[in-house]
């Protein structure tokens, strides 16, 4: 398993030493091949039993999720568990103002779903944070839980266990066709039979709305990098090492902690949004507890603080399942197995953050450091 | 309203009855709290184990077919079965899940997430139940266990309401008083025997003060496993009246009461014994009343409400934390 | 060292042999610029300008007053009608016997716990029901008798936090990295790298705190602390667990800051060493003030030398 961290952290090594526009170079590769896996539909990588750009859809929109969670959990320290209300929340705000009770347009209604889910996220959070930090994880389940009840519940605002139809989708743009790949074996052929219009969204075929997501993920990624790079970021951890000594150095703790709460949250919800435009249909079926325990895990999985981290963890559990079909059923059954594997063997994650691994660099190196002027002494 | 005053008893009755459910599950989590300061998040499916076991149990002798005198002796069947299984399930969730974090020194939120992973598994198994006796081919034979394992499994013993006497306006019944009677035969020997007993002493010392337990001679594992297997006994005592009360059980019935149970020992001050228990009884009839007052519908969100009231304001709960002092 | 550091009092210089011996134990150090392995002390540079405006031209007089304070845990009474006061400018010893009361007292001061009875007092105003946060942004900073650092952090991001008491930039200015996030990240740099270097910790700078050698971790609290621009700095056995000759190393460094214009609270044990850096002196003893004053008449005071008799110096 130290392989794995090892291995990502090379590449960040390698990636970090390149001379700029080398970096800018790759980096604008790597992202262009991203946007163009359902495309290019790699052999090995596809998913033969499901829509591939459907899956990376999900890898994508899971991957937000895990960006969001990675905050609150990761960064903040707070075991969130009921982080699928807020999923929810979101995707009822739009279903609610997008179709059930008004007709407003999906472009304002991502915006309100946000604000209405960081509301949430501060309504819950600052009477609960104040309390230990193992209560809060049952408070947060039991949160989740409260959110699905009434959306089962409310049967006049959600419409019920029926659930809402017709959520609008993006505007569409349709500016022309890119046709897909298809392969034998390991040889590529171009197939103009089968393409997908950019921008049309729609039910048939999910890749715009996989680079809708994917665009949000990078958007994402580019502000919690700047939040952690700043006093934000380490009030945060100064909080999650030692409150009492964080409060006593200046940092006001309880603020901190509700702002990432509450960042988290509105993360969720436009998660949740995303999840809303995409399927078009929703219903309390789909917020589950179970996905609390899934998103969890790849925060988990991925190591907590590490935001690169979370997203491939986040990626990697949501296709596995898809790909390998017979593991679907047992899919939380073994995400039960590799919490306590994790927990047991590796707390820190598969990917742990830079930090701890620069800390283990630190134990390597100095002892060489000693070595060499031992010798230059003598 | 109404509804609530006109049958003010039998919504009184009715939650005390789950609330004995929740106490004694909730005594597994103030239990476990008190000595490791962990919340044994896998302690809902300890529960459910249990009411599959007693199930099973009574399915394999043929319950079902039981009547009068019979029926009595399945039913202490059913409760032995419930609580020996929950109780192994129990001291293996310690050693599996619990004890390599101990060994290590795992910080408390690892130790929850090992436990919520332990959780899944445990329900998840449940819930695939099927799928090792399909490989060998065994399903057909072994349907009435294994068959549908999504779906609830219905305990198979036929016990007769018989309204038995009258509490004002409502009229008690059999199952009410069996529940409510083995819950209290239950609690008092728990507590005679955490004040009692040497191995009782053994969890109140190392609650309080672990290093000066250890120090006096007090086996902190075997402390930690007996508390465990009493949790789990008392999980069990619990799965077969919740099957009394409600009939059947499921692979995930353990999470909402899981939950509530631990609610329950939050309210009355986690880790106080007898906290536990006036938790678990206040959080009964409290929910009994509000599914009067709003529909039953909501009853699971007058319990998780609650939860969160009781953190704002009380976060020690009713009778304070702390099971050493407690004299329970 | 000592010997090179310029600005210290003269009357505060240790016991020579004791400094020799400890050099002669250390026989590995060669230059005192040479930072080396884990265990080797790095030198503080104390002709660093660590000064800040808001602490420079504070009025002279009681800089805090501690108000017939009074706390009770349960049974226990920590400090019972404990009165005294700390003026600008100057290092005040509080000492006392395990278990005096005196960590309590900073806690009662810094917020930690609210007195039972009594009030605490900083530049005249009462601190009331002030959050902890609240207290260090007012001006009063502190270490802990246990190392309290943020073990996963860097030497320099322990510092930054502290620097953040006095900054102001919240989530809009970090997101739109407007013009106050710049200024406050390069002002906080400034202010770390100088305090790491009067401290002697620039060169461990990236190092994990808990990679850190024991010795540098006291330092960095001190560091951290002083990161905030506290009025006040209070700390709490900063020596402890150190040899003698360097607890005398730093003790001179405790007198730079006050020579820099800081105004110091200390918590030491040992009698000999807080006589020679101290201005006045209070002695607390089963949480009541027994005694007060200059070093010289602590020393002779009979109920002093009670409190301490018995209590050999090796108790740190
Ligand atoms: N949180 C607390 N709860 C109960 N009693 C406490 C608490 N904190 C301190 N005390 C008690 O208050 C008294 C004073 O303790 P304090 O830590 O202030 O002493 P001290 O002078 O700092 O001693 P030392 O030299 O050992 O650091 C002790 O008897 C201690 O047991
Ligand atoms: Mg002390």
């Amino acid at each position: 398993m130290n392989a794995v961290s090892s291995f990502f952290h090379g590449i960040g090594d390698r990636f970090r030493a390149l001379p700029r526009w080398a970096k800018i170079v790759l980096a604008i590769a790597a992202a262009v091949i991203v946007y163009l896996l359902p495309i290019i539909n790699p052999p090995l990588i596809t998913t033969t039993d499901s829509d591939f750009g459907a899956v990376l859809f999900l890898c994508a929109l899971y991957a937000l999720v895990a960006i969001g969670l990675n905050i609150v959990i990761g960064y903040a320290g707070l075991l969130d568990l009921g982080y699928i209300g807020f999923f929810a929340i979101g995707a009822f705000t739009v279903g609610v103002l997008g179709s059930a009770h008004a007709k407003l347009p999906l472009l304002l209604c991502i915006p309100i779903a946000m604000v209405v889910t960081l509301v949430s996220g501060i309504v819950l959070g600052a009477p609960t944070l104040r309390v230990r930090g193992d209560y809060l994880a049952i408070v947060t389940l039991g949160f989740g839980e409260i959110v699905r009840l009434i959306l089962v519940n409310a049967d006049s605002l959600t419409g019920g266990s029926r659930g809402i139809s017709n959520i609008p989708t993006p505007p569409n743009l349709d500016l022309f066709g890119i046709p897909h790949l298809v392969w034998d074996g390991f040889v590529a052929k171009v197939d103009l039979s089968n393409q997908t219009r950019f921008l049309q969204f729609g039910v048939t075929d999910s890749i715009p709305y996989y680079w809708l997501a994917l665009t949000l993920v990078f958007i994402v990624l580019f502000l919690d990098w700047r939040m952690q790079n700043s006093r934000v970021g380490r009030a945060w951890e100064a909080t999650r090492e030692d409150e009492d000594a964080a409060e006593l150095m200046g940092v006001p703790t309880f603020r901190f902690k509700l702002l990432a709460f509450a960042t988290g949250a509105a993360i969720g919800g436009l998660s949740g949004a995303l999840f809303a435009t995409k399927q078009q249909f929703i219903n309390p079926d789909n917020f589950t507890i179970l996905y609390s325990v899934l998103f969890v895990a790849m925060v988990v999985v991925g190591g907590q603080g590490n935001r690169w981290g979370v997203v491939v963890a986040a990626a990697l559990l949501t296709w596995a399942p898809e790909k390998f079909r017979f593991l679907a059923d047992a899919r939380f059954l073994l995400f039960g197995l590799a919490l306590m594997a994790l927990a047991i063997f590796r707390p820190q994650g598969l990917m742990p953050p830079r930090r701890s691994v620069r800390a283990k660099k630190a134990d390597e190196v100095a002892p060489d450091q000693i070595d060499a002027e031992g010798v230059a002494r003598a | 309203m109404d509804l609530l005053l006109n049958h003010f008893w039998e919504f009184t009755i009715t939650g005390l009855a789950f609330g004995a459910v929740y106490a004694l599950i909730a005594l597994g989590y103030t239990l476990v709290y008190g000595v490791l300061r962990l919340i044994n998040f896998a302690h809902s499916e300890v529960f459910m184990w249990g009411s599959f076991a007693s199930v099973w149990v009574l399915t394999a002798l043929g319950a079902s077919k039981a009547s009068g005198v019979g029926v009595v002796g399945f039913l202490v069947i059913g409760f032995a079965a419930a609580m020996v299984t929950s109780a192994l399930v129990a001291l293996g969730l310690e050693f599996v899940a619990y004890r390599p974090l101990r060994k290590r020194n795992s910080p408390p939120l690892i130790a929850l997430i090992s436990a919520i992973g332990a959780s899944f598994v445990l329900s998840e198994a449940m819930g695939l139940r099927d799928k090792p006796f399909k490989w060998f081919g065994l399903d057909t034979d072994l349907a009435s266990y294994v068959g549908r394992p999504r779906e609830a499994s219905p305990l198979p013993l036929n016990i007769d309401t018989v309204r038995l006497f009258r509490v004002f306006d409502y009229r008690v019944s059999n199952i009410d008083l069996i529940v409510l009677g083995s819950a209290i035969v239950m609690m008092v020997i728990l507590d005679q025997f955490v004040k009692r007993s040497r191995l009782g002493r053994g969890i109140r010392a190392v609650a309080q003060d672990p290093e000066a337990a250890a120090l006096m001679g007090v086996n902190r594992d075997r402390v930690i496993r007996l508390t465990f297997v009493i949790g789990g006994a008392m999980a069990g005592a619990a799965a077969m009246m919740y099957l009394l009360k409600i009939g059947v059980t499921r692979y995930n019935a353990g999470f909402l009461l899981g939950v509530k149970a631990f609610t329950a020992a939050v309210l009355g001050g986690i880790g106080n014994l007898r906290g536990a228990l006036l938790g678990g009884f206040v959080l009964g009839v409290a929910e009994s009343y509000g599914s009067a007052i709003f529909g039953s519908n909501w009853k699971d969100v007058v319990a998780f409400t609650l939860l969160v009231i009781i953190l704002l304001f009380r976060p020690t709960g009713l009778l304070g934390e702390s099971l050493g002092k407690a004299r329970a | 060292m000592p010997d090179t550091t310029p600005g210290t009092t003269p009357g505060s210089t240790p016991d020579p042999e004791q400094h020799d011996t400890a050099k002669e134990t250390r026989g590995t150090r060669v230059d005192d610029d040479t930072v080396l392995g884990p265990d080797t002390e790095a030198t503080p540079d104390t002709s660093v300008d660590i000064s800040v405006e808001e602490v420079a031209d504070l009025p002279k007089g009681k800089m805090l007053e501690v108000e017939d304070v009074t706390l009770r845990f349960g049974g226990v009474t920590a400090l019972d009608g404990v009165s005294f006061h700390i003026n600008t400018g100057e290092i005040l010893g509080l000492i006392g016997p395990n278990g005096a009361g005196k960590t309590t007292c900073f806690n009662v001061m810094t917020g930690v716990y609210q007195p039972t009875s009594g009030g605490v007092r900083f530049m005249g105003e009462p601190l009331g029901k002030r959050q902890k946060f609240q207290i260090t942004k007012l001006g009063i900073a502190r270490t802990f008798q246990n190392i309290r650092l943020f073990h996963n952090m860097t030497a320099l991001e322990n510092v930054l936090v502290g620097a953040d008491a006095h900054h102001s930039t919240g989530m809009f200015s970090a997101l739109l990295r407007l013009p106050k996030h710049h200024a406050e990240e390069s002002e906080g740099m400034d202010r770390a790298y100088e305090l790491l270097k009067f401290m002697g910790l620039d060169k461990r700078a990236d190092e994990l705190a808990r990679n850190l050698p024991y010795g540098d971790q006291r330092r960095l609290e001190i560091a951290r602390a002083l990161a905030t621009n506290p009025k006040l700095l209070c700390l709490d056995e900063p020596a402890a667990g150190f040899n003698p000759a360097e607890k005398a190393r730093l003790m001179e460094l405790i007198q730079s800051i006050r020579d820099q214009g800081y105004t110091v609270l200390l918590i030491e044990h040992d009698m000999k060493l807080v006589m020679g850096v101290t201005d006045r002196i209070v002695v607390l003893e089963f949480g009541k003030k027994i005694a007060e004053g200059l070093p010289a008449e602590i020393q002779d005071n009979p109920a002093v030398i009670a409190a301490y008799l018995g209590v050999d110096e090796d108790a740190s």
